[in-house]
């Protein structure tokens, strides 16, 4: 058991060195550098930069050094907590960010339950009742459900609710609670509009889910303790319920860990189309503003958020196995 | 295998059938009874013929605008005329709206134009290299440009219907070209992974399990506006591509490395290794084939998430931008509410996604369970 | 057969077919037989005639889509009344209180009979908990002495442990505990010894008698291995393509069989009488596809004694041929 943690663990830290690498090059790739968008920033409002004052803020920066140098001095600085200047905003990253990063992964978790909670059952009645006239309905939906990417299916929520009930059903917030300091009313204003954001972003992986389950089950239901639990004179109910639903229920729960990424992935787009305050929206500003250590470190933070989730859910799945606990495989 | 089973009962000619066809006619029987895959085939010949044949299937100039011309409701055709069976539609005549002074295209009931189906239009070369000038749909004694838009105008007055036609051979094709690199990597890496086992194998692997972890919406924007803004239509959308096979070879990876890691224990591997077949003989002449049907279902089943990547990419407005074409650039309009709420119609390419989306999976799920013969 | 005392369990002309797209297939046709207190029946046959399928239909866990046709399965529970299982209805509280209490079931792989996720106790619990109104705390007492009663060392650890963690000895030991935590009146056993090294197997088989005389249990002991029935049977029934082909004591079905498949069977049991260096004598042909069932006799294809004539027009039917003794061949008739 201490051996799986700890190689999840290590496989954590790597998966969050790759990404740190990956957000670095993002904010390095386009032309020029960090100076340049500060001195084309500086200008824009009106002030010049003088090229002994541009030189200076290089080699402060360490942009002289070579490349490997300035990773780790950015790396230095992300571990204490300066993510640097989002250089449209002309405030610190991390004001910038600020409850988005949270609101990001409160959606997609809601979303995550959300999918959980549909396609657990739906899953399960396929499979103790294959082709039959549910089954199929099921798997149709879900498969338009897997069909239509998020962003469409916001599109649409959006125009149905523009179209014909005349209201905005983006955003997290009623607009006064928007700006406001966190309160219990606050929160509950948040969960009564995270149902359309929730359902929206689980679609597509509540149909993944659905067929994951439905296989797995289906696989489970024919092996023979199946057969010795129904001989002992257990309920229908019950045998299909402690036995091979709790069994199936394993690759179900390691599914989180991949699931956790793409609904974070999703969110981006998602959001974007609801107008919500998470990150998303963000991205694509500094993205399209070039700025880059804004975008960067979204990247960054969004991969640390999400590698978070998938070793929580290694830790789940370890709970839940026992084959893991005791070390068999 | 039944041996020489003496000829009673009917059924034997069948048992026998089975006994010689080869896998791939098993495979062929099995999925022909898959209604909803034969379905999602013939969906899928259409569309790539429609890519093949976009000039063809479109009657004007996708890129052509006319601001005036901006989102007008797709056009009612008209399929009889007095009776019998002559398809129309009305002309356009410009008018100035009362309201706003803009010139606006509104039908005059006064003017039909016949619809001809086959007709002449604009001269293009079919393939590439077959002058001609023959359409799909064509109008008679007026041109194309001023009276046809079957599904109504964008918001610079571009027609639709052909700006789909267009699109769809984009994005049909990035899909393709994406998931052949996706291939090549996802075979070469774990085939590597799963054959030599132990240390690659781990290594590959991990690198595996942290590609997957990580969001790759997210990634793929930062990495697709970091292009040069420079860069020619052609060259973004090869590296869109690029960077979309770069993450999804996992899932073929994996796949791959699965059937390796069973097929290595199977006897007649060893059975091949003892009559001194050389190694590269095991791999593509024993090993291969027996999961080559698998690589095809899951090949078939990743392009639908490589279609909706890049149309969600392209719809951000990171992926491929004008003047190409795609399904995500075509729905960029449909980005403002407001604009979406006047002219619906700019939603109507989401349907193509859904459909070839829908059918590709259909279709990699039949193949998929004709080829694994436990199911 | 004996006619002194009533069969505990008395299978007619049980008929189960499973039905597919590709066709129906008759698994179970027609197989009649008794089932005596404290006595061990034999039912022998290769893989594919049925055995299974009969275990499943008397305890009515017959998977879908198989069905239970035609028949009577006619159960003599412990206050005397009798019960035929077939007119249950399949998930009703009668039968699942048949099942593990008046007849228990064990299975030939005991790795995949037990729950991976669950420990054996649970399970065992779960049997006991369910027969009898106990609490926890008896249940568990109860489950520990099972394991005891079949032979497990330290059972008070084990029964803690997951089936993953015991040897398969111990595994199928803890299987025929939990089907005997409630002291079933018939113990069904599928194969119970085909998964097992052949030490293992003498071990379960001594047992599985041991048990049966301390508790006056009846065994219907289901297997392709005739050295297994020769050991443990009382009474043996034959069967082929799912019908029952000959039926008889051991010492009779061993020593002077009637019908020539069991003949074929016999012989090519591999002895260390036999000569030496002399092919060992198979049946010719191979069981026929389920759909393309041999008309008449079912056997008759690769009978060596099959009547030109008789045997692919009709089927014989069961009959006697001798004091205790029934085969459904022609040549008898």
């Amino acid at each position: 058991m201490v051996a799986y943690i700890v190689r999840r663990l290590l496989l954590a830290v790597l998966t969050v060195w790759a990404i740190s690498v990956l957000s670095f090059m993002i904010i390095h790739l386009p032309p020029g550098d960090y100076v340049t968008s500060y001195i084309a920033s500086m200008s824009a409002s009106g002030s010049a930069v003088s090229e002994g004052e541009a030189n200076a803020l290089r080699e402060q920066l360490g942009l002289d050094k070579p490349i490997t140098v300035q990773y780790a001095k950015w790396m230095g600085l992300m571990l204490q907590g300066n993510f640097g200047m989002a250089m449209e905003w002309g405030r610190p990253v991390s004001d910038v960010i600020g409850d988005r990063l949270t609101l990001t992964m409160v959606i997609s978790v809601a979303a995550i339950i959300f999918t959980w909670a549909l396609a657990l059952p739906i899953g399960i009645y396929s499979a103790v009742y294959p082709y039959s006239f549910a089954d199929y309905v099921f798997t149709f939906v879900g498969f338009i459900g897997l069909a239509i990417p998020g962003f469409l299916l916001a599109l649409v929520v959006m125009y149905v609710g523009f179209a014909w009930f005349g209201a905005n059903v983006g955003g997290l917030f009623l607009p006064d609670f928007v700006e406001a300091p966190w309160s219990v009313a606050k929160v509950w204003d948040l969960t009564k509009h995270l149902p359309i954001p929730a359902v929206v972003l689980g679609v597509a992986g509540t149909a993944q889910l659905i067929r994951i389950m439905r296989s797995n089950l289906l696989d489970e239901l024919r092996k023979p303790y199946v057969m010795t639990a129904r001989a002992r004179g257990l309920s229908e109910y019950r045998v299909i319920m402690r036995y091979p639903v709790r069994v199936a229920l394993n690759p179900f729960v390691s599914t989180i860990g991949y699931l956790l990424p793409y609904v974070v992935s999703g969110s981006i787009i998602v959001s974007l189309v609801l107008s919500l305050p998470t990150v998303g929206p963000l991205l694509l500003k500094a993205l399209i503003a070039q700025d880059m250590f804004l975008a960067g470190t979204i990247v960054l933070l969004l991969g640390v958020m999400t590698v978070i989730g998938t070793f929580i859910s290694d830790l789940l799945l370890m709970w839940v196995d026992p084959r893991i606990r005791l070390g068999r495989q | 295998m039944p041996e020489h089973a003496p000829a009673t009962g009917t059924g034997v000619l069948a048992e026998d059938r089975i006994a010689v066809a080869t896998q791939w006619q098993l495979m062929w029987w099995r999925f022909r009874k898959h209604k909803l895959a034969i379905g999602g085939t013939f969906v899928l010949v259409a569309f790539y013929v429609v890519a093949l044949f976009a000039d063809f299937f479109a009657y004007v100039d996708p890129l052509e605008s006319e601001a005036q011309r901006s989102l007008m409701a797709p056009q009612q055709i008209h399929w009889f005329d007095e009776g019998s069976f002559r398809p129309y539609v009305y002309g356009l005549t410009g008018t100035r709206d009362h309201v706003t002074f803009k010139r606006v295209y509104v039908p005059d009931t006064s003017r039909k134009i016949p619809v001809v189906f086959f007709g002449h239009g604009e001269p293009y070369d079919l393939l590439g290299f077959i002058p001609t000038d023959r359409h799909l749909i064509a109008v008679e004694g007026a041109k194309a440009s001023e009276s046809l838009f079957l599904l109504g105008t964008d918001m610079q007055g571009r027609d639709l219907w052909s700006r789909l036609m267009y699109a769809t051979r984009t994005s049909m094709t990035i899909g393709l070209v994406s998931v052949a690199l996706s291939l090549v990597l996802g075979v070469v890496l774990g085939g590597i992974s799963g054959y030599f086992g132990g240390v690659i194998d781990t290594v590959i692997q991990r690198i595996i399990e942290i590609l997957r972890s990580i969001p790759t919406i997210p990634l793929w924007m930062g990495l697709a506006a970091s292009l040069p803004a420079d860069w020619d239509v052609v060259k973004v959308y090869f590296a869109i591509t690029i960077i979309i096979s770069l993450i999804g070879w996992t899932e073929l990876a994996r796949v791959v490395r699965g059937r390796f890691i069973s097929l290595k224990q199977e006897d007649f591997v060893m059975a091949a290794e003892l009559l001194g077949c050389s190694k590269a003989r095991i791999i593509f002449r024993h090993m291969v084939p027996s999961f080559i049907s698998h690589i095809i279902a899951a090949t078939t089943l990743a392009i639908p998430a490589i279609i909706i990547s890049e149309t969600s990419l392209s719809f951000l407005g990171l992926g491929l931008r004008p003047p190409a074409i795609s399904w995500g650039v075509l729905l960029q309009d449909a980005q403002n509410i407001q604009a979406l709420v006047i002219s619906p119609w700019l939603l109507y390419p989401s349907v193509a996604v859904i459909v070839a989306v829908l059918a590709f999976n259909f279709m990699g799920d039949g193949i998929r369970d004709a080829a694994d013969p436990y199911l | 057969m004996q006619n002194d005392t009533k069969p505990l369990l008395s299978v007619r002309n049980l008929r189960t077919s499973f039905f597919q797209d590709e066709g129906t297939t008759r698994a179970v046709d027609g197989a009649s037989f008794d089932v005596f207190p404290g006595k061990t029946l034999g039912i022998v046959g290769e893989s594919g005639c049925g055995k299974s399928v009969t275990a499943q239909s008397i305890l009515r866990i017959v998977d879908r889509p198989g069905r239970i046709v035609d028949g009577e399965i006619v159960l003599t529970r412990a206050d005397g009344s009798q019960i035929d299982l077939v007119k249950l209805k399949s998930n009703s509280q009668e039968i699942r209180s048949i099942r593990g209490g008046d007849i228990g079931l064990i299975f030939q792989e005991p790795m995949t009979s037990f729950s991976p996720v669950h420990t054996i106790g649970a399970q065992l619990i779960e049997a006991v908990i369910l027969h009898a109104a106990v609490s926890r705390k008896e249940a568990r007492l109860r489950g520990i002495e099972a394991l005891r009663s079949v032979g497990i060392p330290k059972p008070e650890r084990r029964i803690d442990e997951y089936s993953f963690e015991l040897s398969g000895g111990l595994r199928q030991r803890a299987m025929i505990a939990v089907a005997l935590s409630c002291n079933p009146r018939l113990l069904i056993a599928d194969e119970p010894t085909t998964a097992l090294d052949v030490t293992t197997q003498a071990q379960i088989l001594d047992l599985l008698r041991e048990i049966q005389q301390e508790r006056g249990m009846a065994i219907m002991l289901i297997t392709h291995n005739l050295g297994v029935v020769a050991e443990m049977a009382d009474d043996v029934v034959v069967m082929y393509l799912g019908k029952v082909v000959e039926q008889g004591t051991v010492d009779e079905i061993f020593h002077d069989p009637k019908h020539p498949y069991t003949k074929a069977l016999l012989q090519s049991i591999p002895s260390i009488d036999s000569v030496p260096r002399v092919k060992l004598p198979t049946i010719s042909g191979s069981i026929p596809h389920p759909f393309n069932r041999p008309q008449g006799c079912p056997f008759h294809p690769r009978c060596v004694s099959s009547i030109a004539g008789r045997c692919e027009v009709a089927e014989p039917p069961l009959q006697s041929v001798g004091q205790r003794r029934q085969a459904s061949c022609f040549l008898y008739q």
